[in-house]
């Protein structure tokens, strides 16, 4: 009963980006309509008889009442074809460089620009032939969309087992190109290089699948103390000026992630500018090739409206529910989702909806929880593995995790990355809190680890649990000053101020350190608990811990990382072994006569 | 009582007479027709003063007008308005530099409005992110806390984090007169809104302008204590119009100034609490993040124009508390923050900047090689890190005392001592060269043992450490 597209609705109230409009009985829910005369774009979010509410994308200024609302008959989608890497595109996929060339360095009003360019053409190669049966998800071609993706022409989920009547053959195809007809049950289908998918509504999967591999990032307090693995979700709250931005660069970066999508959700401009000046410059530590080709950025910085920022996030997952459907390690980085929560609750009061906690709309904990759960680990249509991992950054007012985005978010990650104001100030940076953070994918992925070394459950425990009792000692530290303790405890201060600065603080812009190893990131680890385990026995066996201390390899053991980088791990090992020759050198002297 | 709203044909929009319902800066017109949200509206009573006011709130029936400069003296009767046709636009030119005016634009000192046909809608528009040069020029003030660990570079939006009684418009105006760009280049057009600040602290910045000769190059909006609140939310768009027009219509490099962003704040939410908005944290509205977003983003490069938009904007802490709504949201979205310290005022040190909780965000762009220094990146990093150290060990000195402290954390103390007293503290007038702070920099972390600069490779510590210090 959908009114016919063009049908004639007009406005009868603007309150900011909530417009209600009346003459749209049988339009949907989540419908996209045209506002005014500039064609607005905006969703209907409320109905009522005849009349509707619709949260509009863009500023309604000198919006009137009376002004013609037209109906598209179609939900908010995105277009899903080659072309989308390497792109940049506000919450609804409205491209931005595009809009640039077009209009210049302002974003106006009422822009219709298609995501991808219809003129472009892509060689595609087909792998199916025609007369064979293809099911939902199986890839009928193949394009190369950057050197590091090769895109699959997939089945739409939405077409069941078909026959194949026609196919192109191998060749260069426009993108809105019939390149196969599929003989389906209700007629044949036309398929085209592009396909649209609805952003609210998660893409099909055939069975969800255990996390079992880590999503290595390149950084050692996560890899090592709280991976994440892929298919995971992983939450990054801190104040301002922890530096969420910078980790979830570092992680867009380096992550060995197939695909990144990075969602600029209400955050500044000049990071989303930051993030398309460096990743064109930025090799790939596995491909050496730039990092943009496998990145899509959706920029909605905060003074973007309102209501498209609400989007955002759900054009960014539906973007990544594509690649990973094609059987691809996807991740995707959304920063952040406070703005998105606040989007939300800016909606919702213009809605007059009744609030629950701090304003925040009631159905905040569903909506959160809707958008974690489609990422996840999966067996694809076609039955391939894939997956998305999901990063929110949070914000909580005044840095204070109680407030109800942070608490709800934890309901829906198994991955905590606790940012810390006092180690930001001190510029420890990344500024991770090793007590209050946590992973819960430690025992889905030590398989993987243990493969890389077997002691790495070990050491992973002896290291946080020294840091642990650090905490615990600094406690009464504050009272009575580190010089009145013992030395078997003065130790452990000494062993975790080494892990700190030696293994945890990873500076985001040292050429070295910026991405380590998983098997340096094991190597610095061993040397550290190996000083650990033999100072130890010689403060027992009575050596002083001065000592120790002054032996001048352990003063270098601070700066390896910065040294050696990820292809000289002899070195380390090397640097070990002085180390211990020196220690041994204490033994020695204090057993002679 | 509703007046029955009479219709009549001004020189320009509709005009009615007559309001249903007037409170605070809010006044309701009924049965309005062809209006538009956002649009500018003129009220006038009966002694035929205008004031301005725009539309917030739309419908067939109605429409919600906030007055910008008050309603006392208004009656439901009486009241006429006029609804302008189109949003709120401000001639600007690059004329309105050397000029003073009030917070909705108009002239104060005297002269004519400047001429120009060039209207622009004083919301703006978004810059296409695409379209954003990333800001790269380190801009040296002569403050060793701000050049030294906290850079600004051109195009940045640094917020002055204070307190009420802190020197927040010395060190401000300090800047205005110091800053510059290391290689020269053209000087900085100012832009100067004032909300609800007293008319001194107004009168000092403009005769700090004008003792450093920079006054033609001033454009001031004044919207002072006594003026209607309202009128605020409107004078720092004013500013920003003018501001985006001077940078990347005329190419030259601007220097927003925005104080008290406070008092912005409380208007916002004078104005949600009297529409019955739902309220967020404090009472300040659900939007107070986007609304000041709408303004803080109006900073930075443009590809491919010369100029630029670089913004400092004051706020008062609310009893010194950095997790206050204004300051929070403003950290959240400016790219760093300078904090004033009351303890370091206290004891005497100007510029009192806290050295911890301050923050540069595009200070890693901006310095080391190339830009400042080779040595500048680490040098910031071990100064941060061994202040840190320093505040640490303050606190357990107060616990157990000073004279129970090892000999090493004796000396880091003095390093505190000597950071902030020499480090920090500087003239009024003493405009110190980045080389300078620099230098200073290394000759003060010399009275630390060497084994202790954990963050400086050996190299550049075998360059720059003094023995013997």
């Amino acid at each position: 009963m959908n009114p016919p597209p063009g049908r004639k609705a007009s406005v009868t109230r603007i309150n900011g980006p909530v417009v209600t409009a009346t003459g749209l009985a049988g339009a949907r829910m989540y419908e996209v309509v045209h506002v005014g005369e500039l064609g607005l774009v905006g969703e209907i979010v409320r109905l009522n008889g005849d009349q509707a509410t619709i949260q509009v994308y863009e500023n309604t200024t000198m919006l009137k009442p009376g002004a013609p609302v037209r109906c598209t008959g179609a939900p908010l989608s995105v277009w899903l074809g080659p072309g989308l890497i390497g792109n940049i595109y506000d919450g609804i996929q409205r491209p931005l460089p595009a809009i640039k060339a077009l209009h210049g360095s302002w974003l106006g009003r009422g822009e219709k620009i298609d995501p991808l360019d219809p003129a472009s053409r892509w060689t595609f190669e087909p792998v199916v032939t025609a007369g064979e049966t293809v099911s939902p998800g199986q890839t009928l071609g193949l394009v190369t969309e950057t050197p590091l993706v090769r895109h699959k022409i997939m089945v739409p989920p939405d077409i069941p087992a078909a026959a194949v009547r026609r196919i192109a053959g191998k060749g260069l195809h426009g993108l809105t190109e019939t390149v196969a007809i599929l003989d389906t049950a209700t007629g044949p289908r036309e398929i085209t290089l592009v396909q649209k998918w609805p952003v609210r509504v998660p893409r099909p999967i055939r069975e969800r699948r255990p996390v079992s591999q880590p999503l290595l990032t390149g950084q050692r307090i996560i890899d090592t103390f709280f991976p994440i693995g892929k298919g995971g979700c992983a939450a990054i709250p801190g104040g301002f000026g922890t530096g969420k931005t910078i980790t979830q660069h570092q992680l867009a970066k380096w992550s060995d992630a197939d695909i990144i999508v990075f969602i600029g959700c209400g955050e500044r401009g000049n990071e989303m500018t930051e993030v398309l000046r460096e990743f064109p410059k930025i090799l790939d530590p596995r491909s050496g090739r730039p990092l943009m080709e496998r990145t899509i950025l959706i920029a909605n910085t905060s003074n973007m409206p309102v209501a498209a920022r609400e989007a955002s996030i759900y054009t960014g997952i539906a973007l990544a529910e594509y690649y990973r459907d094609m059987g691809l390690d996807v991740a995707v980085f959304a920063d952040s989702t406070s703005r998105w929560a606040e989007a939300l609750r800016e909606l919702a009061a213009r809605l007059e909806e009744m609030p629950a906690e701090e304003g925040f709309p009631a159905t905040l904990p569903t909506r959160l929880a809707q958008f974690y759960e489609r990422g996840g680990a999966v067996t694809t249509l076609a039955g391939e593995p894939g997956s998305i991992s999901i990063v929110g950054a949070v914000s909580p007012p005044g840095g204070d995790f109680s407030e109800p985005v942070t608490q709800h978010t934890q309901r829906f990650i198994r991955c905590f990355w606790a940012l810390d104001t006092e180690l930001a100030n001190a510029r420890h940076y990344p500024s991770i809190h090793w007590i209050r953070s946590y992973s819960d994918y430690v025992g889905a992925i030590s398989g993987w680890w243990k493969k890389q070394n077997p002691d790495w459950t070990e050491l992973r425990t002896e290291a946080l649990t020294l840091l642990q009792r650090e905490d615990r000692l600094q406690q009464i530290v504050k009272l009575i000053g580190a010089d009145a303790l013992p030395d078997a405890q003065q130790l452990i201060l000494f062993i975790a101020e080494l892990l700190k600065d030696g293994f945890l603080a990873q500076n985001a812009f040292d050429e070295k350190d910026q991405f380590c190893s998983p098997a340096r990131q094991a190597a610095l680890l061993q040397v550290i608990s190996q000083v650990y385990r033999k100072s130890r026995s010689l403060i027992e066996a009575g050596v002083a811990l001065g000592r120790i201390r002054e032996l001048p390899a352990l003063r270098r053991l601070i700066h390896v990382k910065t040294i050696y980088g990820n292809e000289e791990i002899a070195q380390i090992t090397a640097l070990s072994q002085q180390i211990q020759a020196e220690l041994d050198g204490l033994v020695a002297e204090r057993g002679a006569p | 009582m509703n007046a029955s709203p009479r219709i009549s044909i001004p020189d320009k929009g509709l005009a009615y007479v007559g309001a249903a319902r007037i409170e605070g800066p809010l006044v309701v017109v009924e049965r309005v027709r062809d209006a538009g949200y956002d649009e500018m509206v003129e009220i006038t009573d009966p002694s035929g003063r205008p004031r301005l006011g725009r539309v917030l709130d739309i419908s067939e029936t109605r429409a919600i007008v906030q007055i910008l400069e008050g309603t006392s003296g208004l009656s439901h009767e009486t009241l006429r308005a006029r609804f302008l046709g189109e949003s709120f636009r401000l001639p600007v030119s690059r004329h309105m530099l050397g000029r003073t005016f009030d917070g909705l634009g108009r002239p104060l000192d005297g002269n004519p409005p400047p001429l120009s046909s060039d209207l622009r809608d004083v919301n703006g528009l978004p810059i296409n992110p695409h379209a954003r040069e990333y800001p790269r020029e380190f801009i040296q003030t002569g403050l060793s806390a701000i050049d030294g660990m906290n850079s600004l570079v051109r195009g940045q939006k640094l917020p002055i984090f204070s307190g009420n009684g802190l020197p927040h418009d010395r060190v401000c105006a300090q800047i205005i007169r110091q800053a510059r760009l290391l290689e020269g280049g053209e000087e900085f057009s100012i832009v100067f809104a004032a909300m609800g600040v007293k008319h001194d602290v107004a009168e000092f910045f403009i005769r700090n302008c004008e003792e450093s000769g920079a006054l033609s190059r001033v454009a001031a909006f004044l919207s002072l204590a006594d003026a209607p609140s309202v009128e605020r939310l409107l004078t720092p768009r004013l500013a920003l119009t003018l501001a985006e027009h001077l940078a990347f219509d005329c190419g030259q490099h601007v220097l927003v100034l925005l104080t008290d962003m406070t008092n912005y704040c409380e208007s916002l939410r004078e104005v949600g609490t009297i529409r019955g908005e739902i309220p967020g944290r404090k009472g300040y509205p659900g939007y107070l993040y986007s609304d000041l977003a709408s303004l803080y983003e109006r900073a930075g490069r443009i590809e491919g124009s010369p100029g630029s938009i670089t913004q400092m904007a004051i706020l008062t802490m609310p009893s010194d508390d950095i997790s206050h709504p204004v300051p929070d949201l403003t950290g959240y979205i400016t790219e760093g923050q300078i904090v004033l310290d009351r303890d370091l005022f206290q004891r005497g040190i100007y510029p009192p900047i806290a050295g911890l909780p301050s923050l540069s965000r595009l200070m890693k762009d901006g310095i080391g090689k190339g830009y400042t220094r080779e040595d500048h990146p680490a040098l910031a990093s071990q100064l941060f890190a061994c202040y840190a150290r320093v505040k640490r060990i303050r606190a357990l000195a107060d616990v157990i005392g000073e004279e129970a402290l090892g000999p090493l954390d004796r000396q880091v103390l003095k390093f505190g001592e000597t950071f902030e007293h020499r480090f920090l503290a500087q003239g009024e007038t003493e405009n110190r060269p980045i080389a300078t702070t620099l230098d200073l920099g290394w000759e003060i972390l010399s009275t630390l043992p060497r084994e202790e600069l954990h963050r400086v490779s050996a190299e550049l510590l075998s360059q720059h450490y003094q023995t013997g210090k």
